[in-house]
This record gives structure tokens, sequence and C-alpha cells, in this order.
């Protein structure tokens, strides 16, 4: 039922891990099943120098997440700030419809990570 | 790759056996039961072999078996069949929260139809406490309806218990035996159910083939409508390969129960041992009194379609309730009525063996889950708990 990017994603994850000294964190939360997304960003000069996640929750869940982190990773905040669900789904060559709340999950993490290391660098 | 199929609730390999009893009745003995002519009896005998086939594995007789196209036409028919046959003596039924959704969605049909249906609850092992269907029966009950065995988890039910209470109201009782028949002795007598709902794929017989019990003398209204096969309480054209196969299944399930039930037993001891090797690990459903074959868990802190992705990966199927697994997004029914959090229901994963599987299979799964396991918990933000650090601690999966 998924794509071959999506299980490649899935099976070899990239950037996971904790983030101890991490710049921005943002957690969301899945009201439709109760999953768990969490994403850490290390800024530099306004640009993503690093990033990292941790996942709770399906194989497109945790496919997106490794996907997000890639494509945000040396971005600059504002052009990380434009990553959508579409263009998450759109990199893994597609999600099944069901699952594209997943997809929502990844972005909104990102956001609210961006939001978080703003609002601590006012 | 090794390929390990545990997931024999969803459906069971056809016995060769059982293949080449069919194989005749797609070719030469093809005839329409009803016909008057050679053909047509030779395959009007061959059905009625089978009822008999399937009477004798559920002590029953060949006259209160009518053959269904699955098991949930039979449960369909049976709650349907009986609560409009008995409509004008009450329009109250009353079935279990851990019933299949065919019994279910069938339930929520009567409450169009202007029935009131009572969801009784379990405990936390997923048992009807008889005592709740008596406190939940009604002067207008006409039909209650728990299964024998559910598949999500494999407790066994009380069901004498239960139908010597509907006996002694004079409410009919259905018992949904799918997960069971063939799989564990079924003594229809001895249970002392008036309907009972069966289907072949469960033990090693075909698709497309399924049977309801009904008590000599009782009245049902058919499901459907037509000619007068099965006694014109199920009409169409019989599919005879199918029947003649849930047969020669039946019959095959019977001679040989003793040594399969020994055998899966034996297995799903030793895959039980999961739980020692790995942290965290609980057993659902019920200890000691469930399915021989069955083992069921929710592993803490992972998902269980994300479990299912890489198990397939390694050649081993098996199923999950968590609600990421199912199409609706829901968590099984099942689970959260046995008091679960939504949380734990989110790591559910269900094995279930049959007579085909080694215990090479079982060391198999032992070796492979828990690096499972272990991979998606490195993903997972949880792990020493179920906070996030920084959240405060508190479960936010539970909010
Ligand atoms: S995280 Fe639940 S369906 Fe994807």
């Amino acid at each position: 039922m998924y794509s071959a990017k999506v299980m490649d994603h899935f099976s070899n994850p990239r950037n996971v891990g904790d983030m101890p000294d991490a710049d921005g964190v943002g957690t969301e939360g899945n009201p439709t099943c109760g999953d768990v997304m969490q994403i850490f960003i290390k800024v530099k000069d306004g640009r993503i120098v690093d990033i990292k996640f941790k996942t709770f929750g399906c194989g497109a869940a945790i496919a997106v997440s490794s996907m997000i982190t890639e494509m945000a990773k040396g971005k600059t905040l504002d052009e990380a700030l434009t990553i959508s669900k579409e263009s998450v789904a759109n990199e893994l060559e597609g999600l099944p419809p069901q699952k594209m709340h997943c997809s929502n999950l990844g972005a909104d993490a990102l956001k609210k990570a961006i939001e978080d290391y703003k609002s601590k660098n006012k | 790759m090794r390929r390990c199929y545990f997931d024999h609730v969803a459906t069971n390999p056809l016995d060769a056996r059982v293949f080449d009893a069919m194989l005749p009745y797609f070719k030469e003995e093809f005839g329409n039961p009803l016909s008057m002519y050679e053909l047509g009896s030779k395959a009007k005998e061959a059905i009625e072999n089978a009822r008999g086939q399937v009477a004798s594995l559920t002590n029953s007789k060949a006259s209160e078996i009518i053959f269904t196209a699955s098991g949930a036409e039979s449960n369909n028919f049976a709650l349907r069949g009986i609560a409009l046959a008995r409509q004008n003596e009450g329009k109250h039924v009353i079935v279990s929260r851990m019933e299949h959704h065919s019994i279910l969605n069938s339930a929520r049909f009567l409450e169009k139809m202007g029935f009131v249906v009572t969801y009784l609850p379990v405990d936390k092992h997923g048992v009807v406490d008889p005592d709740t269907v008596k406190k939940a029966i009604t002067k207008e009950t006409t039909l209650i309806s728990v299964t024998h065995a559910s598949s999500e988890v494999g407790t066994i039910e009380p069901i004498k218990e239960i139908a010597d209470i509907a006996r002694e109201k004079k409410i009919i009782f259905h018992t949904d035996a799918v997960a069971t028949t063939g799989n564990i002795p079924i003594n229809i007598k001895e249970l002392g159910v008036d309907l009972l709902s069966m289907a072949a794929h469960q033990f090693y017989g075909p698709k497309g083939a399924g049977a309801l019990y009904v008590r000599e003398g009782l009245r049902i209204v058919p499901l459907i409508y037509g000619g007068i096969q099965e006694n014109g309480r199920r009409a169409g054209t019989e599919n005879v390969p199918a029947i003649v196969g849930m047969g020669r299944a039946a019959e095959l399930a019977g001679s040989e129960m003793n040594s399969r039930m020994e055998h899966v037993g034996r297995l799903r001891d030793k895959l039980l041992n999961i739980k020692a090797s790995v942290e965290n690990v609980h057993l659902t459903g019920h200890p000691d009194n469930r399915l021989p074959g069955h083992a069921s868990f929710c592993v803490e802190f992972i998902e269980g379609e994300a479990m299912l992705l890489l198990l397939a990966a390694k050649g081993v199927y098996a199923a999950s309730g968590s609600a990421c697994s199912s199409k609706a997004l829901k968590a099984s029914p099942v689970l959260l009525s046995m008091g679960l959090p939504s949380s734990l229901a989110q790591g559910s994963i269900v094995f279930t063996l049959g007579k085909d599987n080694s215990d090479e299979d079982i060391e198999y799964l032992l070796a492979e889950f828990p690096q499972v396991i272990k991979r998606l918990r490195e993903i997972s933000p949880y792990g020493k708990g179920w906070g996030i650090e920084g959240e405060g601690g508190q479960c936010i999966v539970q909010k």
C-alpha cells in the first residue's frame, strides 16, 4: 500500500534521535489516532544546520518525519516554513488518502519547532 | 526468506486433503443439487454428507445446520432473523462489546429499525460476566448474542452460563463461534445455545462457506429469499465445492482436534516467552482461558502498523488492533472496552498460530521480534514512561 520511497524512509529513517541542546523543539499530537511527533532543530545564521526527530506512530508517520528532516536540513527558517503536508507527501511519491493526516503531523511539528526557536530568540 | 504465517484469525490455508475433496465438484460433478437427474442428486448427496460432517463436529443434528457463504452472513442471519421473527414479543436485543463487526453492525441495523440494543461491558480480560447479562434482561428482550471467543484477544466466554440464563427467561441465545469451531471442541447440546455461527476458512476449509446452527423448531426469518434451498431458509444455488470442503474440513478438525490443540498450544506457550525477553510487553485477553493458538500483546511506546510492516519485511505475518492499522483510524473497540488506554492499544499485535507452524517458526519470531521492537523504540519519543521530557511528564497520548 506504500510507495517504495515511503518504505525506504520507514525502514531506514534518517535523522532519528534526541537533541539535548536543541535551539527549538516542536511536539505535535495526532487527534485522529493519538500519535506523537517531535522535531528538534539547531539553528545558525537563520538556517537549520541540524535536525532530529522522534515519532510514535505508523509507518507513514515515521517516513514523513524522516523525509521532512531531510527536506528542512540546510534551509533558512523562512524556506522551511513553506514545507507543507502536500510537499512532503509528494517527495514521498504519494501517501494513501487515509494517511495524509500523518503528513500534517510532520509539517506542524516542524512549524512548532521553528516558532519555539523564534520565541526564544526574540 | 522464511515465511511465517501467524495470522490464522484472518484466514487459514486450505488443507490439501480438503482441496482434493472439493476438486471433482468444480468439474465433473458440477450439477445443481435441485436437478432431478443423477448429476443433481450426486451434488445433493455431497451437500447432505457435508451437513452431517459439520453436525457431528458440533454435536448437533444435520437438519439443524444451514449453509451460508460466510461467518459474517451467519451472524447477520442470526441477529436479524431472530429479532424480526420475534418482534411481536419484544424489541430488545443484548450483545457484548467483544463482538465482531458483523454482529455489532447488525445490531446497529436493528437499532435503525426501532429495536433497542444493550451492549454488555467486559472486564479487563474481556470476559462477559453472566450477572451483567441477567441485569440487562428486560421484559422486551428476545435475543442475546455473545461471542464464543474473541478473535482479537482470544478470551473464551462463559457461554454455557449465559445460555442457562437465557433459557430460564425464554430468550433466544446466539453465539458467534467462528473463531472456535474446528479449533476447540464444540458440543452444542452441552453449551445449550439456540444458534451458533461458524466459518470453514477458520479451520482449513475454503473461504465462501459458512454455516448457522439453528435449534430444531426455532423460527427464523430468512436473509435471502428465493428458491427452496436449505429448506427455504437460505435461497440461492448452493456453492457445492465450498460446502463439500467445509464438510471435509470439519471431519478432519474433529479427528485431529486433540493433536492440533496440543501442537498450537505448546507453540503459543513458547511464543509467550517474548514477555520475559522484552520489557513492557503485556498479554491482552484472558491469561488461561483463551484459544490455544492465540497470543495477543500490547507493546508499550510503539505502534502496531509499524510493527506489522517491519515484521512483514522479515516474512512474518501478524495482525494488529491499533488505530493506525485500521482503515477508519480507530483503535479496536474490543481493546478499548477492556479498559486499555488508547496509547497502549496503539501497540496491539496479535499472533495466531496454526497446525502448520513449526518450532522453527517460533524461534525465528523470538529472534526477530525483539529487534523490531527495539528499532521502533529507538524512534519513539517515549521510553522511560509515557511522559515526554519537557512536556511535564504527562501522557499526551491519552489527553
Ligand atoms: S500516525 Fe496514526 S495513522 Fe499515521
